[in-house]
């Protein structure tokens, strides 16, 4: 260590808190923290593979292991019916998301005309009443249509997101004007321009979107809690609350973390996979 | 100058239906065209039945009869004479300010220790996070079964010597284990914020303040608090908004027991709706709170005015 008059105690690269005592102490803490974060998931899975006789045992590893809850669970209760409920409902609110909201997104990044701050205005104020508030009327259109109890009825209010139109905009506004100008000029109409040159150039965002809105749209639950009313039609979440529910005596803890399990593994198996594209696009919405 | 350009060549592609549209119609034609749908549907979907909610809050609607008669503001005082109501009111009220401080101090928390790690950094993020993507119903199961009566972790306590406690079972414990599981949940994400913002702080405000003796604690109070603002004032009015309708959680850990400790007013909406049909006062309910949430939004743009600059 040189000596230095008055230098800062701030490494050149790095921390900006400086001393190696406190990088250490970081890396305990967070490792500690990690545990608590990991810890209920692992005890979830660890008890779904429990004996009845092993309920009340701590042991993380269980000592005799069995596969046979997973297959109680799916005799018990519909759950392929769930799960395909689940991922039929994820691929059409994706697919419909994606279209719409980037159509939106490209036109408010890179256009200016008539009403453009009232339509952007409208958007934004979506934003501010969530879910929970519309719920009622939802219900009571809803059934007023026939759309009670139909994949549609659950459907209809994510087919278009506000908080998607606004992350492919803030994408759509990095591309440079000039390429689409040229387009333009060469004779390119507005639908091509927006297919064959805006689109293709924001795949990543188009990705992230995509990763987004399916695991969200697996983890809805109050809406299709009130709007299906037959078992075979819930969806996991739903599924989930009303197996647990109906189930009464100590034992079937077992069966429920199960449950459990199957509706949590797919998503985290998903996410360790698109993690990269999940939290750019949560980091890029999240700039206003 | 590219307007001219685009207006002089190729007229072929500017057709529609063999009508030959200048450069300025055809950009309109395409501009109206994309938001027709989504702006119809964000009408119907939205604003509709915030509207249709503000009629069926004034009258008296069960599902049952045929009739829906106007009773004014019946609804609204019923509800505010109703001391369950009441309870839940004052419920949320607690979700949001134990919620969104505690999210918030965890989230920055875990963000300033990241932000000071080099190694690992992706790994402690990826883990962290995980918890953020799975489903509200399912984790809550979860974390009432390591909470039981003789769950893991009053069997954990015992091992130690303590007490074991009741948990979900009492009425002054279960309400701030609720909002600790929705906390544990948001973790990541809280993070996540965070670290964009930490981010974004330039270096050489460290550098500044240090040169001028600052020690890390106060080059964090003068320094990273106060440019950190815009985002702190975002994660706590989404985060505010988001507490106030606390729904799936509650019902999944305790239905608003023990005592009404834990109702909030979406689950006291639910019941109103789909238990007791009563769908006039849940309506009404349902301004209630959101007018609740309008406060509070039209309070954030007030805050963010008060930007700071250095």
């Amino acid at each position: 260590m040189s000596t230095q008059i008055a230098a800062p105690r701030v490494p050149a690269r790095g921390s900006p808190s400086g001393s190696r005592l406190g990088s250490l102490a970081s890396y305990v803490v967070l490792t500690l923290g990690t545990l608590v974060v990991i810890f209920p998931f692992l005890w979830m899975i660890a008890t779904s593979f429990k004996l009845p006789q092993d309920l009340y045992s701590l042991r993380l590893i269980p000592a005799t292991a069995t596969f046979g809850n997973y297959a109680e669970i799916f005799e018990k209760a519909p759950f392929f019916s769930w799960i395909g409920n689940t991922v039929l409902l994820a691929l059409i609110t994706v697919t419909t998301v994606i279209v719409f909201d980037t159509m939106v997104g490209y036109v408010l990044a890179k256009f200016s005309f008539v009403g453009k701050s009232v339509i952007f205005l409208l958007i934004i104020s979506t934003l501010m009443v969530p879910t929970e508030m519309l719920i009622i009327p939802w219900y009571l259109i809803a059934t007023e249509l026939g759309w009670s109890d139909t994949y549609w009825g659950v459907l209809f209010p994510g087919i278009i997101t506000a908080f998607g139109i606004f992350l492919m905009r803030q994408f759509m506004e990095s591309l440079p004007s000039e390429l689409l100008d040229a387009a333009r000029i060469d004779g390119l109409n507005e639908w091509g321009i927006m297919a064959r040159i805006a689109i293709p150039l924001v795949k990543p965002a188009i990705a992230a979107l995509t990763i987004l809105t399916f695991i969200s749209s697996w983890n809805q639950f109050t809406w299709p809690l009130i709007v299906l009313q037959t078992e075979e039609r819930f969806t996991i979440p739903v599924g989930i609350l009303y197996f647990s529910s109906e189930l009464k005596d100590s034992a079937s803890w077992i069966l429920i973390m199960t449950g459990a399990t199957v509706s949590i593994l797919p998503l985290i198996a998903l996410f360790l996979v698109f993690q990269k594209q999940i939290i750019r696009g949560i980091a890029l919405s999240g700039m206003k | 100058m590219i307007a001219q350009a685009i207006r002089l060549t190729a007229r072929k592609s500017r057709e529609l239906l063999g009508i030959r549209l200048s450069y300025r119609t055809q950009r309109y034609v395409f501009i109206y065209l994309v938001l027709a749908f989504p702006l119809l549907y964000f009408l119907g979907t939205r604003l509709l039945p915030i509207l249709y909610a503000f009629n069926v809050s004034v009258r008296e609607w069960d599902l049952l009869s045929q009739e829906k008669p106007y009773v004014g503001f019946a609804n609204f005082t019923a509800l505010f004479e109703d001391e369950v109501f009441r309870k839940s009111i004052v419920n949320t009220l607690i979700y949001v300010a134990v919620g969104v401080p505690g999210q918030l101090a965890v989230g920055l928390a875990v963000a300033l220790l990241l932000h000071n790690v080099r190694r690992f950094r992706g790994l402690f993020r990826t883990i962290y996070f995980i918890p953020y993507v799975t489903s509200a119903v399912a984790v809550s199961w979860v974390f009432r079964w390591i909470l039981m009566r003789n769950g893991w972790l009053n069997e954990t306590l015992l091992g130690l010597g303590l007490e074991p406690q009741l948990f979900l079972q009492s009425p002054r414990q279960a309400i701030y284990l609720v909002i600790l599981t929705i906390i544990w949940q948001s973790i990541g994400f809280q993070m996540l914020v965070f670290l964009t913002g930490l981010e974004g702080v330039p270096r050489m405000y460290y550098d500044a303040a240090a040169i001028d003796g600052a020690g890390p604690w106060r080059r964090f109070r003068h320094v990273t608090l106060p440019l950190l603002n815009p985002v702190i004032v975002f994660s706590v009015v989404i985060g505010a908004i988001s507490y106030l309708q606390t729904f799936g959680q509650v019902l999944s850990m305790t239905n608003g027991e023990p005592l009404n400790s834990t109702r909030t007013i979406v689950l006291h909406v639910y019941a109103l709706a789909f238990q007791r049909f009563q769908m006039g006062s849940a309506a009404a309910a349902t301004v209630i709170l959101f007018v609740m949430i309008l406060a509070l939004t039209l309070l954030q743009f007030k805050l963010v005015r008060r930007k700071v600059e250095y």
